[in-house]
């Protein structure tokens, strides 16, 4: 079956199976391999994109379920060669260890940013938000400091 | 996964017919259990039909003394609602604890309501509130709704196209969570409805059901006191890796008691 996406911007027509997910269509087809393949069971969050700007689990969704909508992955977040924000404070901060989840994170932390417009971020509630996101290195600690500097950098 | 046929039908008499013309078809509402099913190979269907483009599942409504809830509403979206939150906070507080942000953006209370997971929120609601289920061909009580493990009164091929929760005078759900999964080790929803005090347990058994020697109990007595009374039998509750029967049975007296705790 033929399905169309819009990635980061740019329109695709490709041709995938039923069963084909969505982050498969990213990654294999698309080359897009920032999106991660933690766990394959819908647990750590490495592979959050966002659908038309809402965080889902890319592996937990077929890629026919995404037809028509707009997908943002982290390659589209950075401006060319500058980074988001977000992305400059988990350097900044310190918040990875080895990285591998670091692309989930800060689709997750960007859209909680945009889920609490207008209120300020509290430690509190970047806990929560952060539920579905696993770090096995860092202890959360820093990441939680990035995302609270990363929303003030984007206030 | 093994491969299937996907169809994304636009009405719900398309859909209907798709199901039956099908060898083994499966409703696809949100997906955050049943594609990881597929991923497992727990499940091989012929068929998955995708409900998302049905406008007749969607939206939100305030109706005289009821919240009514399309089917394919995300978690997200009940716990977001002005309506819900105005009107059945503990609804919307319910809606925000399922699972992560992930699994909120896309899962349904009409899937979630459909599988009738034991460890499931939603059913603790939908039994404490005394929702009606409404489905193409009728409307089922709550009462009558949660029949077992993972299943339900729907027939094969019969959807959820809306839930119809009256607005109680209060109400609240408390539960100790899966620190992992999120999931319900036990839950618990105390309701002060029209229709008088209702307790609905979640997670301990193998679906929802009413605990009735509570409810009871809260009709003579709104208090957590009055819960102190009540031994919760460990009979017919789980036992798993996550917890023994005899401490669900414990839990379910806990959360009963924060839940009325809140209350007053």
């Amino acid at each position: 079956m033929k399905i169309s996406l819009i990635v980061n911007g740019t329109a695709h027509t490709i041709e995938i199976e039923p069963r084909t997910l969505l982050v498969d269509v990213l990654r294999e087809q698309l080359r897009l391999t920032g999106t991660h393949v933690g766990c394959d069971t819908s647990q750590c969050g490495t592979c959050t994109v966002h659908i038309a700007g809402k965080p889902v689990k890319a592996c937990a969704m077929l890629a026919a379920q995404a037809d028509g909508q707009a997908v943002t992955t982290i390659e589209g977040v950075a401006k060319g060669d500058v980074l988001h924000p977000m992305q400059a404070a988990f350097r900044e901060h310190h918040a990875l260890q080895c990285g591998f989840c670091t692309p989930g994170m800060i689709m997750t932390a960007l859209a909680m940013v945009e889920s609490h417009k207008g209120e300020p971020l509290t430690e509190g509630v970047v806990r929560k938000e952060l539920e579905g996101n696993f770090c096995r290195c860092t202890g959360y600690q820093p990441i939680v400091t990035a995302i609270l500097a990363g929303a003030k950098a984007m206030a | 996964m093994h491969n299937f046929n996907y169809h994304r039908p636009k009405t719900l008499s398309e859909a209907r017919a798709i199901f039956s013309g099908a060898e083994d078809a499966v409703y696809l509402a949100g997906g955050q259990t049943l594609i990881p099913t597929l991923k497992q190979r727990l499940r091989q269907p012929s068929d998955v039909i995708d409900l998302s483009q049905l406008a007749e599942l969607r939206g939100i409504a305030v109706e005289k003394d009821a919240v009514v809830i399309g089917a394919m509403t995300r978690h997200a979206d009940v716990a977001a609602s002005t309506d819900v939150r105005r009107l059945i906070p503990a609804l919307a507080h319910l809606a925000g604890e399922v699972g992560d942000p992930q699994v909120r953006s896309l899962g349904t209370l009409g899937g979630s309501v459909a599988n009738s997971d034991p460890a499931a929120d939603y059913p603790a609601a939908v039994l404490a509130l005394g929702a009606a289920i409404h489905t193409p061909e009728r409307i089922i009580a709550a009462d009558d709704f949660f029949t077992g493990l993972f299943e339900t009164a729907l027939e094969p091929g019969e959807m959820i196209v809306k839930i119809s929760f009256p607005v109680p005078k209060r109400a609240a759900y408390m539960k100790f969570r899966n620190p992992a999964s999120r999931y319900a080790v036990a839950g618990v929803c105390v309701a002060d409805t029209a229709k008088g005090i209702r307790v609905a347990v979640t997670g301990a058994g193998p679906n929802a059901f009413r605990q009735t020697e509570m409810e009871t109990a809260l009709s003579k007595s709104f208090t957590p006191e009055a819960l102190a009374g009540v031994i919760v039998s460990s009979e017919d509750l789980n036992t798993d890796l996550h917890a023994t029967a005899a401490y669900r049975a414990h839990l379910v007296a806990v959360m009963a008691r924060r839940a009325v705790e809140a209350l007053i």
